[in-house]
């Protein structure tokens, strides 16, 4: 292989649990491939923190032994993983998710930061991990059709326009990873709302209670302590299936919509 | 031998009147009972995530439970290509007739036909929910569904939202179960693994499960327990199967006394990105939908192989005249599309005669050069984008210009809990669905059919099915998690997990999981024999025993510790592996995915022995490092009559 294997320095947040404080350590992970994905390389450098952690001679300090990142089906559709690293959610890479993330993006002897989430939202469970339980209680609010099991027209009943169609896919793409809250500097959760509002309003299906359901979800949204968004677009660039504003602006026209009729 | 524990249920008649014969037969629950009925599901995927939707709006009082932190992030989310049904929305001629027989032919004869043919008649029914909760499949410019080809089947059957229909299905489902929550009829456990199964007086009552985040050990009570967990293909470390997919929880069900079915049967697929190194975690599908307009080749002469390998050719530098297209050249019939136990071997043979065209020699090209000249770009990037930047971003190469490279890697496991035609396993109120039980797919699975069995279980079957067993309930009270049964199992977890932490060790849980992947491919793999089997069984028992002297577990169990779950599952695999080899030793011939070296054609197709294997296995716990006994059910077909698969002509 020609490919140079690489040395690195991690700078990685250490958090014991919700109520500790955490703070950074430094960790060297060395003989890494250009082909290996990033969450290998934290896979190797645990199995050597896993060592030394066997050994009392090593580092003693608050948190030795492996540290804990969520991570799951590794091929950037789970929305598991998430990690802040160097600043960018999902790291230097565009419309990925962290596990997709390859080392040949750094090279040799780089510094690399690796930060949790950080939103009120989305509280630390420990090191790298967060809850994000509340992803799921927007959706409990609203976020679906009502519709039993069973009992349900033939699926070509409705013909739907191929355009529609496919602007209802692209905005449930979203994988719920939560990048765009960690990214935006409000800790707003308004395009993973706008992605399931926008993609149930573009379907004949969805339309029904489209105006309970973006009321529902904005209301709950706002209960949990996500902040406002201001259009700082900064969401959209981060979102590692690139779901776009336009969405946003979908949600509020419905929202808007569904006040006036009150 | 207890054989009258497997009785199928299945009822006599017609084989496609027995649904609609078995569903006026057996007992409902009125809504008044049902709201006195605990019902827990474990998993959330597919199979899960419908049934815990579907039993709640019902009525039922219903417990869900995930390993993730999510429901939504269950592994069904991970399918790429889509899900069939019997539409026939093309008019092609299909039917749930051929649907069915596709599916029990592509088994290769080894599945229970009427359960088979179940799952074909309710497929349509999946399409029309889907529609309804909103889920975006592909359509036509007129606005109606669209369909695409899969392995297997002469027909396009196959409905599909670009290459995520898996994540799509998975939020219809999710959002169905989102509702139930929100509305109070499921209560929902993420971050929550079962860790055992509590039978008192031979039946289901609930479960221990360990709180993932706080380490709690906590008891859930109910009145039937559905295991909906998935398969074990993770056993082989790396598989196409996502980190935290496990068998653990179908495994102690089977230590506490449901019977496991056919643990041999897994499916190899053929369109895997092949592995890259030793630091690799896992291996990353590429649809098999891509086989609808990719043609798979290696190249005709060694030296062009040796070329590539170094570096000094290009795929594309290679001829027409100088291609193999070898599964064209064997199967014409099918073609790119044979199903994938055939496509996975067939690369296999071609790489072990030296064919291999990257620098392992364990990679076969998927080329879309022709489908892009016939086509165009733009049209390849609608259909299979998300597929082609996936490729890109792992391999670095890009795919519109140079062929992926794919290799065949484990991806799904037939075998799994024993059910009859309730789904219900030999432990009375304990029910396994989708992936976690053995009874649809044989000895090879079809693609798009995971989806299609999952739903299929979670909405349409098991609501109807438990019904029958839990109309026997309706007198009894709350179940009490405060028994001996409970007792008993908590404490065996707790000393379980605390003689893990004891050990103190010198090697990780990974480095273990990695040897006995190391086995169980080689040994237990796309080819076993006689030979290998034995060997991988001793070998499986020693590294178990290396296990429980040498590993060490950081930590302690009252806190997040990713380490002491991954311990926990370790500890089943040892074991469910050996049984995967011991099933794969008993069966003495080959059909779908298990491949005997000792039983092929003289063209090194699949040989198979229905006079003596037309059976299902089925294997009963004996304790620990006994030798587990063997039962049969044997198969009946009364319509699609074994013959050997052709997919030449």
């Amino acid at each position: 292989m020609e490919n140079k294997l690489m040395n690195l320095t991690l700078k990685v947040w250490r958090q014991k649990d919700a109520k500790s404080k955490g703070g950074f350590e430094t960790y060297q992970v060395e003989g890494i491939s250009p082909d290996t994905s990033f969450l290998e390389m934290l896979d190797i450098l645990n199995n050597k923190l896993i060592h030394e952690d066997g050994q009392p001679v090593a580092f003693d300090k608050g948190c030795k032994g492996p540290f804990a990142f969520d991570h799951d089906c590794r091929e950037g559709i789970c929305g598991m993983c998430s990690l802040y690293i160097n600043g960018e959610a999902h790291g230097p890479d565009s419309e990925i998710t962290t596990c997709q993330l390859h080392m040949r993006k750094f090279k040799d002897g780089d510094t690399i930061t690796i930060e949790p989430w950080r939103s009120a939202a989305f509280p630390v469970i420990r090191d790298l991990v967060v809850e994000r339980g509340a992803f799921d209680k927007i959706l409990q609010a609203g976020g679906f059709v009502s519709v039993n099991t069973g009992g349900v027209p033939d699926a070509n009943s409705i013909p739907i326009p191929r355009d529609d169609a496919e602007e209802s896919m692209d905005a449930a793409a979203c994988i719920g990873c939560g990048a765009c809250v960690a990214t935006c500097k409000n800790g707003s959760a308004m395009l993973f709302v706008s992605a399931r509002v926008s993609s149930l309003a573009l379907l004949p299906q969805g339309k029904v209670e489209g105006a309970r359901r973006a009321k529902a979800m904005v209301a709950k949204m706002d209960e949990l302590g996500f902040g406002n968004c201001t259009n700082t677009q900064a969401c959209q660039m981060e979102c590692p299936k690139g779901i776009s504003i336009g969405h946003i602006a979908r949600l509020n026209r419905e929202f808007l919509c569904a006040k006036f009729k009150d | 031998m207890a054989t009258d524990k497997l009785i199928s249920k299945v009822p006599a008649g017609p084989l496609e009147n027995k649904w609609s014969a078995h569903k006026a037969a057996i007992k409902v629950v009125s809504p008044a009972n049902k709201r006195k009925l605990d019902i827990i599901v474990i998993g959330t995927g597919l199979g899960g995530g419908a049934a815990a939707a579907a039993l709640g709006e019902l009525g039922y009082n219903v417990k869900v439970f995930c390993i993730s932190d999510s429901p939504r992030r269950a592994h069904s989310i991970a399918a790429q290509g889509g899900i069939n049904a019997a539409k026939n929305y093309q008019n092609d001629n299909d039917s749930v007739f051929r649907l069915f027989y596709d599916t029990i032919k592509g088994g290769d004869y080894r599945a229970r036909e009427a359960n088979v043919y179940r799952l074909a008649e309710v497929s349509n029914l999946i399409i029309d929910q889907c529609v309804a909760q909103g889920v975006p499949f592909a359509r036509e410019y007129g606005g109606l569904l669209d369909n695409r080809s899969f392995g297997g089947a002469q027909v396009s059957r196959t409905f599909y939202a670009r290459g995520q229909t898996g994540q799509q299905l998975l939020l219809g489902a999710y959002a169905a179960l989102n509702r139930a929550v929100g509305k109070g009829w499921v209560k929902s456990y993420p971050r929550h693994e079962m860790l055992d199964l509590v039978v008192e007086d031979g039946e289901a009552r609930g479960i221990i499960a360990r709180n993932l985040a706080t380490g709690d050990i906590e008891r859930f009570g109910a009145h039937a327990v559905v295991i909906a967990s998935g398969g074990y293909g993770n056993v082989f470390f790396l598989s196409t199967n996502a980190m935290n997919s496990n068998g653990s929880a179908a495994f102690q069900c089977y230590k506490k006394g449901a019977w496991f079915a056919n643990p041999c049967f897994t499916q190899i697929h053929p369109t895997c990105i092949p592995v890259h190194g030793d630091q690799q975690s896992k291996l990353t599908l590429m649809s098999e939908s891509l086989r609808n307009d990719g043609r798979i080749w290696v190249p005709k002469k060694m030296e062009d192989v040796k070329a590539i390998r170094s570096g000094a050719k290009k795929a594309s530098d290679i001829e027409e005249k100088d291609r193999d297209y070898y599964l064209e050249r064997r199967y014409p019939a099918f073609g790119n599309l044979v199903p994938r136990d055939v496509a996975s071997r067939a690369a296999k043979e071609r790489c072990d005669a030296g064919f291999g065209v990257n620098e392992t020699g364990l990679a076969v090209f998927l080329d879309f050069k022709t489908a892009i000249e016939r086509l165009g770009v733009d049209v390849i990037r609608a259909r299979y984008g998300n597929l082609f930047q996936m490729y890109e971003k792992i391999t670095d190469v890009d795919p519109y210009k140079e062929p992926m490279m794919i290799y065949p890697a484990v991806h799904y496991t037939m075998g799994g809990l024993w059910v009859d035609y309730n789904l219900e396993t030999t432990v009375p109120g304990l029910y396994a669905i989708g992936e976690a039980n053995f009874s649809d797919h044989g000895a090879n699975r079809l693609g798009a059919s995971a989806l299609m069995q999952g739903l299929a279980d979670g909405y349409f079957v098991l609501p109807y099915t438990i019904g029958d067993y839990l109309s026997k309930k309706i007198q009894a009270p709350k179940v009490s998690t405060d028994t001996p049964a409970f007792e008993e199992a908590e404490k065996a977890i707790r000393e379980k997990i605390e003689k893990l932490f004891a050990i103190k060790g010198t090697h990780t849980v990974d480095e273990f999981h990695k040897k006995l992947g190391n086995v169980m491919w080689e040994d237990v793999g796309m080819a076993r024999s006689k030979e290998s089997l034995e060997r991988a069984i001793v070998q499986i028992a020693q590294l178990r025993k290396d296990f429980w002297k040498d590993v060490y577990v950081p930590g302690e169990n009252g806190e997040f510790n990713q380490e002491v779950e991954k311990a926990l599952r370790l500890v089943d695999v040892l074991e469910l592996g050996e049984l995967m080899a011991r099933d794969g030793l008993n069966r003495n011939e080959s059909c779908g995915g298990h491949f005997r070296l000792e039983y092929q054609t003289p063209e090194g197709e699949t040989l198979r022995d229905d006079k003596h294997y037309a059976y299902v296995a089925v294997w009963e716990y004996k304790g620990l490092d006994q030798t587990p006994e063997m039962h049969k059910e044997e198969l009946e077909f009364e319509v699609a009559h074994p013959s050997q698969r052709n997919y030449k002509d």
